[in-house]
């Protein structure tokens, strides 16, 4: 068993939606209990996405809530944040309502995140404290950047009383241009026009800045470069309050897999440098980068099968995540779960329901995984309603064997049970 | 993948560009005889699949397939499915079932001919037509060729190779397809090759390229033996690349002026359509040294080489 507070063996006896017991002496299962073989694994607290597009409303054809959530589940989620654009976007308590309602019932524990401005159009603030009344923590025009500084600070200035998280998609759109890949080298080469590294730097230094002035909680998404981990490195040592997370395709993958214009590795921010992605790896060791988060972005098969520039950006990644991070990094497994659940949870405002220590009285969100059990991944395969994943036909070591969402045995011996 | 292809000038090599070469000189041969026309392709089917405008290319493609004797079908982007929804994947797959045997693919976004060539499933040949900013073979092949054919022509067959030869490429490098292919065989031949262009209009990166670099053009044409110029699209100056025509043509237009500075055996070349007064001067263009009207007539039969290479003589492109 690993959680925040260490690593232990012990059995676990779950009742209705909590944990009743959890004993290193071993425990005999009560009449009629369902027993779930974890031997060979680690139990944890589930992990916590605070990153994936889940397309509804607006892009059913790509996933659903639904899809979504048992993808999450197989993934050993217990808790994703459902990102809102959406279409229409999650700026108002209708659509915000309306995710709550089809999250009902779901694999997962689906909580939606609002938009920092209407329509995600990057003019006016959305409105944040109905939203946050609704119970959603984090906000974020994410798929774009906040492109005015200016709005930009009034939004952390007002986010700031409401004890919410302001997200933003680092990228200046006027540097990136028209990219479609990192820009260096290989794009050069490529004849293909990349974002360079600087647009998403350009971006976290301000955001910093306005951060350390406003006194907000600011959480960067998706850091993709090594000068934005320098940056959020000296931020932190002055003490201003960011998080900072970091996807499992940035951590494994580098531009190199572009050099056949495979569409399924072309995302926002783009696959990088070797150098970036060993400077991400050495900041999620150190904790610099203090969450993994999949940015799951299902999308149907003609937005991939067409030209690199036309392709639409984005891989899925719930149901692949910590199996991907277990297989490619030489990270210790209990960074590695701090980094995808009990990180996450707080920065998500969840601690307490997922992420928390695994004992009696806690909520039974749950993750049990396999850590040698070795596996192909195979699109067609997986719950996504997407088949677009970067790691199609790879080999990874490393798979959730049963998840708990409150209680209930949601993925029992890798199947989902619903 | 199948194939064979020619993707790139990366596909042919040193030894395949000469075999172009040498074999565009017996179709330039067979396209001088009263009925232009061989047997090599009879009986395959090339599809010229142009997703982005280019008239003068398609028409060079489709001749050249003609006069190999093969069925030509044109694919027209604008009034095809792909506006209606079918993805460019479906497309292609479709025309192959169709029985198509080679595909002459021109796109606005660079790698669609490699994406299509690992699309097909029939065994069909993909040629890049020029895709986006990454490559236009055939342009440096027809290039290399008309170089060659006319050092042979001025100073005879023992120097009409291009090995040490000063080669300038100047203009909007970062932007075209033809300067890429073009230093790939231009070096491949063993010329010493020098990009010319402000900064803004240079690749972000030049790591791996066999290239020199300079901002002065003045300077660098003393000592060339070929000047090669890019075609300046307006974009470039709304774009902010650069801050007006004239700026550019100031600094880096071959203007009469400045064609003074070359030597005597200098050749000035141009892969068209040419901005008369932009990227050079109209006596320029028109001048003793201009090979520019030479370069037009010969893609026909360096088209039919690599048309003849990819599907009719089963001989292999080095590295293919």
């Amino acid at each position: 068993m690993v959680d925040s507070t260490g690593r232990r063996r012990a059995d676990v006896l779950v009742k209705g939606e909590a944990i009743a017991a959890v004993s290193e002496a071993g425990l005999s299962p009560p009449a009629g209990a369902l027993v779930l073989d974890a031997s060979g694994c680690f139990v944890t607290p589930g992990l916590v996405d605070l990153h994936c597009h889940l397309r509804e409303p607006g892009d059913e054809e790509a996933e659903s809530i639904e899809t979504g959530a048992r993808a999450a589940a197989l993934g050993g989620f217990t808790a994703v944040v459902a990102m809102p654009n959406t279409q229409p976007p999650a700026d108002c308590a209708g659509v915000v309502r309306q995710v709550l309602d089809a999250a009902k019932g779901a694999c997962a524990d689906v909580r939606p995140a609002g938009t920092l401005t209407v329509g995600r159009e990057g003019k006016r603030l959305a409105p944040m404290a109905e939203l946050a009344a609704l119970g959603v923590k984090i906000f974020t025009d994410d798929g774009a950047g906040v492109a005015d500084a200016g709005l930009m600070r009034r939004a952390m200035e007002y986010a700031s009383a409401l004890g919410v998280v302001v997200a933003d998609h680092c990228e200046d759109a006027s540097l990136a241009g028209s990219g479609v890949m990192n820009e260096g080298a290989l794009s050069s080469r490529l004849g293909l026009p990349g974002r360079p590294a600087v647009s998403e730097e350009v971006m976290v230094l301000r955001d910093l800045a306005l951060a350390r002035v406003t006194k907000a909680r600011l959480h960067l998404l998706h850091l993709s470069t090594a000068e934005a981990v320098g940056a959020v490195q000296a931020a932190k040592a002055a003490g201003v309050a960011v998080t900072a997370e970091v996807t499992p395709h940035h951590l494994a993958l580098t531009e190199d897999a572009l050099s056949s214009y495979s569409t399924l590795y072309k995302v926002n921010p783009p696959l990088r440098t070797s150098s970036d992605r060993d400077a991400l790896r050495a900041a999620l060791a150190s904790g610099v980068l203090d969450a993994i988060a999949t940015d799951h972005a299902p999308h149907p098969p003609q937005a991939k099968e067409t030209s690199f520039c036309d392709a639409a950006p984005g891989m899925t990644g719930l149901e692949t995540a910590l199996s991907v991070v277990m297989t490619e990094l030489e990270v210790p497994l209990e960074r590695l779960l701090a980094a995808m659940s009990w990180v996450p949870a707080r920065i998500a405002g969840l601690w307490g329901v997922h992420g928390g220590p695994v004992a009696p009285g806690s909520p039974a969100n749950i993750c049990v995984l396999d850590p040698s059990r070795r596996w192909v991944v195979s699109p067609a395969r997986l719950a996504s309603r997407s088949t677009n994943t970067a790691f199609a036909g790879r080999e990874l070591t490393g798979k959730v064997r049963h998840t708990l969402l409150f209680g209930e045995p949601v993925v029992v011996d890798e199947e989902a049970q619903r | 993948m199948s194939g064979p292809h020619l993707l790139s000038v990366r596909d042919l090599g040193a030894e395949g560009v000469r075999e172009v070469l040498r074999l565009a000189g017996t179709f330039a041969e067979v396209l001088s005889r009263p009925v232009p026309r061989v047997p090599a392709l009879r009986g395959k089917t090339v599809c010229s699949a142009f997703f982005e405008d280019s008239t003068r290319t398609r028409l060079s493609f489709e001749l050249a397939a003609k006069r190999l004797s093969a069925d030509v079908v044109t694919f027209s982007a604008s009034s095809s499915s792909i506006n209606k929804g079918e993805s460019l994947r479906d497309t292609v797959v479709t025309l192959e079932a169709m029985g198509v045997d080679a595909f002459v693919v021109r796109h606005s976004c660079a790698g669609v001919p490699v994406q299509v060539a690992g699309w097909l499933q029939g065994g069909a040949s993909v040629l890049n037509a020029g895709d986006g900013a990454h490559e236009h073979p055939t342009q440096a092949l027809l290039d290399c060729y008309t170089l060659t054919e006319e050092r042979r022509r001025r100073f005879g067959p023992a120097r009409e190779g291009l090995e040490g030869l000063q080669v300038a490429v100047v203009g909007d490098i970062r932007h075209s397809r033809v300067a890429r292919s073009c230093v790939l065989a231009f070096s491949e031949l063993g010329a010493a090759v020098t990009l010319v262009a402000p900064p803004t209009l240079l690749p972000p990166s030049l790591e791996g390229w066999p290239v020199e670099v300079s901002y002065d053009l003045s300077s660098v044409l003393p000592k060339c033996d070929v000047v090669y110029l890019l075609r300046l699209q307006t974009e470039r100056m709304e774009g902010q690349f650069l801050p007006s025509a004239r700026e550019y043509t100031a600094t880096y237009g071959l203007t009469a002026q400045r064609a003074r500075l070359l030597g005597p055996d200098a050749l000035v070349m141009h892969p068209g359509p040419i901005r008369r007064g932009l990227e050079i001067a109209a006596e320029v263009a028109d001048g003793p040294a201009s090979l520019i009207t030479s370069q037009v007539a010969s893609g026909v039969a360096v088209r039919m080489a690599v048309l003849y290479l990819l599907l009719g003589s089963g001989v292999n492109l080095a590295g293919s």
